[in-house]
């Protein structure tokens, strides 16, 4: 075994005798080696952001997106390898859409969670495949509002539904993050990819998971993303800031995924560029 | 030998038509101040035959969400199990209960996908935290409608007046339990193939409560 060092870590379906499993270990490293992604659960929606590396200047800007949208209300980002997050998004929509198809109504954000973390875990078990060599945040806004079903023949009447549980809130912004063992969490904030510790560091400084949940508004989240990327970005690569937002009905998405505006990730943009003078100067 | 779907007598004066159990001939569902409840007679023919004077019309499928079945009994029956167990195993996945609504659209895929091969009418009425009561009806080629009330079988032709006039949203249960009573009263006294008794199930946040009605007594009494 000496040229192949033990062997524990030729195949997904070997564990090693102190319990590791070698290969999701390695997937964890080509993580960590990918551009930082993080996602903000706020009072009024989700944020997610990611350090697009400039890999060419043949490379058009703004083009070739990374975050992608699953359904209409859920976004996925991911770090690690690239391709590997294209067949996890492909996956994710037809999850779905299943869903959708089975039930009538959009899938909520714990249960694609639950479904993808599934299918990323059946890829630790078996000797013909490996893991998925990336971390993937998942972020959904479930419709507050009473949901109709799909295909129904109009929304019903208004009238006759009597009974419900007074004070009781449904839906709202959710936020979880699915790493390549299949675990996954729910999180107030997420980071993952190169600049995860200096991200995460300053996620926690935010004012996200107070008793009354989350203080931070979207607008708020959007500059402290850009913010947090800066500082996570490691100096001497170009980068591009990619950023995607999903609000309630009564927000400026209307219950979508959609992208930040143009001129808020500017302004976003600016202003994390001042404080990263500022900084500097200090 | 040819089995119609008439039921009726055949030249040897004995032949009862096996290949469809007719159920379902009066049921409704209605929404009130606390959640809904669900009625139904009891009677269950093969043509012109009682095969059961006290029938069960109302099926569980899961805690707080019912149905009303009408149409051929053996469908019915199979559309009602596939559901039950497909609502068991949502609660169990998902680690919640089903809504009135997951139900409802459970439902309607199984009754369109095979439209062509079923006979079955279903009201689907339920109970929960979100939704409060909700009641969901699927004629038959399979389409579904959410509405305050619903009412079904040959017997509903009878009482669509009555409940149009009498139906109010947001009754108390008394009032509700009541309204439902005398619908259904009214369309056994009018339709041949309505009879026997009166069963409803009233569903509310405190979870389902059967009540029985036995002509013997006018209706009047509510028996265990």
């Amino acid at each position: 075994m000496t040229s192949i060092g033990t062997g524990y870590d030729l195949a997904n379906s070997i564990f090693s005798p102190d319990g590791r499993n070698f290969q999701v270990e390695y997937a964890v490293k080509a993580v960590e080696n990918g551009g930082t992604s993080i996602g903000i659960r706020c009072k009024d929606g989700v944020v997610l952001a990611v350090e697009k590396l400039v890999t060419s200047k043949l490379l058009k800007p703004n083009a070739n997106k990374r975050i992608a949208t699953v359904d209409r209300h859920l976004g996925v980002v991911y770090s690690g390898m690239i391709p590997d997050g294209r067949h996890f998004i492909e996956r994710a929509r037809d999850e779905a859409r299943a869903w959708r198809d089975t039930f009538k109504t959009p899938i909520a954000t714990a249960d694609l969670a639950s479904r993808m973390g599934g299918y990323m875990q059946a890829y630790t078990l078996y000797q013909s495949v490996r893991p998925f060599g990336i971390t993937a945040i998942v972020g959904g806004f479930d419709s507050a509002a009473e949901t109709p079903v799909d295909g129904e023949v109009g929304n019903g009447p208004a009238c006759g539904a009597g009974g419900k549980v007074a004070g009781k809130t449904h839906g709202g912004p959710f936020l979880y993050m699915i790493e390549p063992s299949g675990l996954y969490w729910g999180y107030y904030g997420a980071a993952t990819g190169k600049g995860r510790q200096a991200a995460k560091a300053e996620l926690e400084k935010l004012d996200l998971g107070g008793p009354g949940g989350p203080a931070l508004t979207m607008e708020e989240a959007v500059k402290e993303a850009a913010r947090i990327l800066y500082v996570a970005h490691d100096d001497d690569k170009e980068f591009e800031l990619e950023m995607t937002w999903i609000s309630g009905a009564d927000g400026p998405t209307k219950g979508a995924h959609h992208e930040v505006p143009k001129a808020l990730r500017e302004e976003a943009e600016r202003l994390a560029k001042q404080a990263q003078e500022e900084k500097m100067e200090e | 030998m040819e089995f119609g779907n008439s039921g009726s007598l055949r030249e040897d004066g004995i032949h009862l038509d096996m290949d469809r159990l007719k159920k379902g001939e009066v049921n409704m569902a209605v929404t009130f101040k606390d959640g809904v409840i669900l009625g139904a007679d009891s009677r269950t023919t093969t043509g012109a035959y009682i095969a059961n004077r006290v029938t069960d019309k109302l099926t569980q499928v899961h805690d707080t969400i019912w149905c009303c079945r009408s149409g051929s009994a053996a469908d019915t029956q199979a559309v009602a199990d596939i559901v039950k167990y497909q609502l068991e195993l949502f609660a169990m996945t998902n680690g919640k209960p089903p809504t009135t609504q997951t139900a409802g659209a459970i439902f309607q895929e199984l009754c369109y996908a095979n439209k062509d091969r079923l006979s079955a009418g279903l009201i689907i009425a339920g109970w929960d935290e979100r939704h409060g009561g909700q009641v969901y009806s699927i004629p038959l080629g399979g389409s579904l409608h959410k509405q305050p009330y619903s009412i079904g079988g040959s017997g509903s032709t009878y009482i669509y007046g009555f409940c149009d006039a009498n139906w109010r949203e947001g009754m108390e249960e008394a009032d509700a339990v009541n309204f439902v009573k005398d619908a259904l009263k009214e369309a056994i006294k009018w339709d041949g193939s309505s009879g026997g008794v009166i069963r409803m199930v009233v569903l509310t946040a405190k979870g389902a409560d059967r009540h029985l009605y036995l002509p013997d007594t006018d209706y009047k009494v509510r028996h265990e």
